[in-house]
């Protein structure tokens, strides 16, 4: 016999966490929430704020679609639970650009043709501002290198780079984004 | 001049800034008020029956609405033909939650609702259910002699034509020989998206299932049929698809389970699996295929011998054309093939990205290399000698096939002739082994029956609507091209929707038949309506189109006018102000033209030219140059065609050098069902690639000359890098993907 899962005999579960507050800066936009503390920042941002623009690809962290700016780095929304960011600048995408008036990346993006599906678009986008804010991506090895933590199924990986590669060798680096230090 | 022609052109897709800002909306994203959450509990047996579920000790949860089993599953459809979806093998449907019988492992057994989606998480993490475990079977190698010839049940499927000539013989008696088998294992397509669907439950008992589809109507029937709904207490949406590539063809589980438990509920639920559930439905078969070639004397092909067998469930017969391609790619007279299943404990396969053709290229253009060098041939010039100028499987010319110029222009853009033909014979600056090879293939150009509406209204936009699907293709960009085109509008005044049972009837949207299909009704309807156009600018006062028949007219530039003198021209706007109505809509479809195209055998074909670098010391491949030439007929989009073609070499490298589920047969269950150990190529994996589409015209497969380019820009691709590798290292790797240790 299996059983599944191994758990506590019967009635002994643990009782779920209740929830509590939690304050999110998003997009310059401060939002109190009443979530239990094990929710993760993307299902935060996706289930109780409806900002769907991040996406859940894996949730473990291992395509990057939900990837979102805190403080300007770039993190795996899926990797951290929402109460941990009370108090820090989070940038999703909707903070970048809407679509009558399109960021840098996301004009670079829509010019080169760097997605299909557009599912792991704004991830890409995410991460590409990360790394310009990191001011790492010089050539075109590293920004392959540097983007490879963004899975593309769609492999749009030849217009990513063109885009990405544009618009850091325009020189545009932190557009409209308050960061810190 | 005209500056409303847009098909043929590279504009930007119209759905970009959409999907740029994070606006396009998926399957899981609708904003439903009062939503609840269904998590879904798996299988961890691959064969079995359940024993117990402890349901009750997770419904005391505050806030656990219910566990939904076979237990507790009302009474549904009892016939199979209810579970049928459109593309659904022979067979006997797999039914969620049917009964206590485990055929797969991962197999939904419950749904667990919950007023929010940790709480649904953590009461199937913790819900305990009891198995009584039977022995499996899924490894394939153990049925090399239990093959059977499926019958002909899906959608699509060419059992191999009877066998020409006497292949046998003309094998034995031949001046060059080869033979060999040639493997790949289980693929999963994996589109970024999760499968997900949100229903929505409306206060008169309706639903809305925003669904991830590639056939929004395929689901709805199948619903509809199973559940006992009517079409219109079932509406089924897909506007934006995070990647199909055939995962969606059916309708798969977390539909039927979201479905269920609203009605059972009368709540609006959201499904969503986990990646690790996106390996326990469709997939591409694990398929071994034998291959006999022969040459004469003068590098013609005295014999093709092509074999396939892979795996399918217990419960289906998945069939997809795998041996057939090499019937009708090269010019041969003694031709046999074969194509059989083998039943395993796995579940159904699934269509995925050119399914069959992406498998038997892998066979016949590695064989074809092969034998060009058993025959002391480059392995372009092989093929040239052995061009078909017919289809000799079905016996009938090509519609159009410009595959010499695809061989021609591909090998002078890469430079073919620098190749030297020995293996190890060509090196990088750096040291490094390099390896020039080629492979390539044919698709069908199909069209299906298809149907469109479109309305004009008196600000001079343009709405046109088809229930067909954008999952990446450029549906929303091509349709609006056409549209706009047609009737001759600035493409910022046509909006072109999709994926929606309210609208016109559209074919699945995969087998690269859309822009065919929904090309052609959009053009259709946006003709009729320019007929309606044409009548209403006849009757204003003085109209210089007074006495113009339809086919003496041309829409540009927002006008109406005469070919013969453009001069001769009504402002459609002004047409719509003085027929004072408020609206012009029409109804149209697009069926193929049977009596045209009977004659003929139409298909799309290409010819991929890889580069790869070999680090000898560390078995390293590097695929740093793909040159793929296609001819696919007119192309409608550069740049949204271009991507297509970009993406399938992509996957075609995938194919090649990573991609496959491993299966571990002692638990009968995938090892690396997740995106970290399922390895698909990362940005650094991906250097040059480099498009050329030949020009290609071809009145017979529709009027607008296309013949689809989703599936045809990955064959080859696979075969063209494993021949790279043969000739950079001399190993001939046939079991891909071509990992490190395969080639140290």
């Amino acid at each position: 016999m299996i059983q599944h899962p191994t758990t506590s005999s019967a009635g002994g579960l643990a009782a779920p966490p209740p929830a509590g507050t939690v304050r999110l800066t998003i997009n310059g936009q401060l939002h109190t929430l009443e979530i239990a503390p094990w929710t993760t920042l993307l299902d935060a941002l996706r289930e109780y704020l409806h900002l769907t623009g991040t996406k859940k690809g894996c949730d473990h962290g291992q395509c990057g679609a939900c990837t979102v700016l805190v403080e300007g780095k770039r993190i795996n929304s899926c990797l951290t639970l929402a109460v941990m960011h009370e108090g820090e600048e989070i940038t999703t995408i909707e903070g970048l650009g809407t679509q009558e008036n399109l960021h840098p990346l996301q004009q670079a993006f829509v010019d080169h043709d760097a997605f299909q599906c557009g599912y792991c678009t704004p991830g890409q986008i995410c991460s590409a501002q990360g790394l310009i804010n990191e001011g790492k991506a010089h050539t075109e090895a590293e920004i392959r290198e540097l983007m490879s933590g963004n899975l593309c199924r769609c492999g749009a990986y030849v217009g990513i780079l063109n885009a990405v590669k544009e618009v850091v060798d325009k020189g545009i680096k932190n557009y409209e984004l308050k960061i810190k230090n | 001049m005209s500056t409303t022609n847009y098909i043929g052109k590279a504009p930007s897709r119209v759905d970009g800034p959409a999907k740029v800002t994070g606006a396009a909306t998926y399957a899981a994203e609708y904003n439903v008020p009062g939503l609840t959450y269904g998590w879904v509990v798996s299988s961890p047996i691959a064969k079995g029956k359940i024993t117990k579920i402890h349901a009750d000790e997770v419904l005391v949860l505050p806030g656990v609405l219910q566990v939904f089993s076979h237990e507790n599953v009302p009474s549904l459809a009892w016939f199979d033909r209810s579970y049928k979806d459109q593309v659904a093998p022979g067979g006997s449907p797999f039914r969620p939650l049917h009964d206590n019988e485990i055929k797969f492992s991962q197999q939904p057994v419950a749904l667990i609702v919950a007023e929010n989606f940790e709480l649904a998480r953590y009461a199937a993490s913790v819900l305990r259910i009891e198995y009584e475990a039977a022995p499996h079977e899924t490894n394939l190698e153990t049925k090399r002699q239990e093959g059977f010839e499926p019958g002909r049940g899906k959608t699509g499927y060419m059992p191999p034509p009877p066998p020409r000539g006497n292949p046998d013989k003309a094998w034995e008696e031949a001046a060059h020989r080869m033979e060999a088998e040639y493997v790949h294992g289980t693929q999963h397509h994996n589109p970024m998206e999760l499968f997900a669907t949100t229903v929505e439950y409306h206060a008169n008992g309706k639903i809305t299932a925003y669904d991830k589809t590639q056939g929004v109507y395929n689901v709805q029937a199948y619903l509809t049929k199973i559940f006992g709904l009517s079409k219109d207490n079932c509406r089924v949406v897909n506007e934006y698809m995070g990647g199909g590539f055939g995962s969606g063809l059916r309708p798969q589980y977390q539909v039927f389970l979201a479905v269920l438990a609203a009605l059972e509920l009368k709540r609006s639920v959201r499904v969503t699996l986990t990646r690790q559930q996106m390996f326990s439905f469709g997939h591409r078969p694990h398929t071994l295929q034998y291959l006999k070639l022969a040459t004469n004397p003068d590098g013609t092909l005295a014999a093709v011998q092509h074999h396939a067998l892979h795996e399918t469930s217990q419960f289906e017969d998945y069939t997809e054309n795998v041996v057939n391609w090499s019937g009708m790619l090269y010019q041969c007279d003694n031709v046999k093939l074969g194509y059989q299943l083998a039943k395993l404990d796995v579940y159904t396969p699934l269509d995925m990205r050119a399914p069959g053709a992406a498998t038997g290229s892998i066979g016949l253009e590695v064989a074809m290399d092969e034998m060009a060098y058993a025959a002391g041939l480059d392995p372009l010039e092989f093929r040239l000698r052995n061009y078909a100028e017919k289809d000799q499987n079905m016996n009938k010319p090509f519609s159009s096939k410009k595959l010499r110029d695809c061989y021609h222009q591909g090998a002078a853009k890469f430079g073919w002739d620098k190749r030297t033909q020995e293996p190890r014979s060509m090196r990088d600056a750096d040291g490094k082994l390099v390896g020039w090879g080629i492979g390539g293939g044919a698709w069908d150009a199909s069209q299906m029956k298809s149907a469109a509406k479109a309305t004009i209204t008196a600000d001079g936009k343009l709405l046109v609507l088809s229930a067909s699907g954008e999952n990446g293709t450029g549906t929303y960009t091509i349709m609006t091209q056409i549209a706009a085109e047609t009737l001759g509008l600035p493409l910022e005044a046509v909006t072109f929707r999709l994926g929606d049972t309210d609208q016109p009837e559209a074919p699945l949207q995969g087998g690269s038949w859309t822009a065919a299909s929904v090309g052609t009704a959009v053009k259709n309807t946006c003709e009729a309506l320019g007929e309606k156009l044409l009548k209403l600018a006849q009757k204003m006062e003085g109209s210089p189109l007074k006495n113009a028949n339809f086919e003496d007219v041309e829409f540009v530039n927002g006008q109406i006018r005469l070919r013969t003198d453009a001069n001769q021209a009504v402002v459609l706007r002004d047409v719509l102000q003085a027929s004072g109505e408020a609206k012009i809509e029409v109804d149209g479809s697009a069926m193929p033209n049977m009596v045209k195209q009977m004659p003929y055998s139409m298909h799309s074909h290409n010819m991929v030219f890889a580069e790869v670098k070999v680090d000898e010391d560390l078995g390293t491949v590097h695929v740093t140059r793909v040159l793929n030439a296609v001819a696919a007929g007119r192309i409608l989009n550069q740049k949204t065609a271009r991507s297509q073609v970009l993406g399938s070499v992509v996957w075609g490298i995938s194919m090649a050098l990573m991609e496959e589920t491993v299966m571990d047969h002692k638990f009968g269950r995938y090892m690396n069902h997740n995106y970290a150990e399922y390895h698909v190529p990362v940005n650094a994996d991906i250097h040059d690639i480099d498009v050329i589409f030949v020009e290609e015209e071809d009145d017979i497969v529709n009027p607008l000359g296309v013949k689809g380019i989703g599936e045809v820009g990955m064959l080859g691709v696979a075969a063209a890098i494993a021949n790279a590798v043969f000739h950079a290292t001399g190993k001939r790797v046939r079991d891909l993907p071509i990992m490190i240790d395969k080639l140290l």
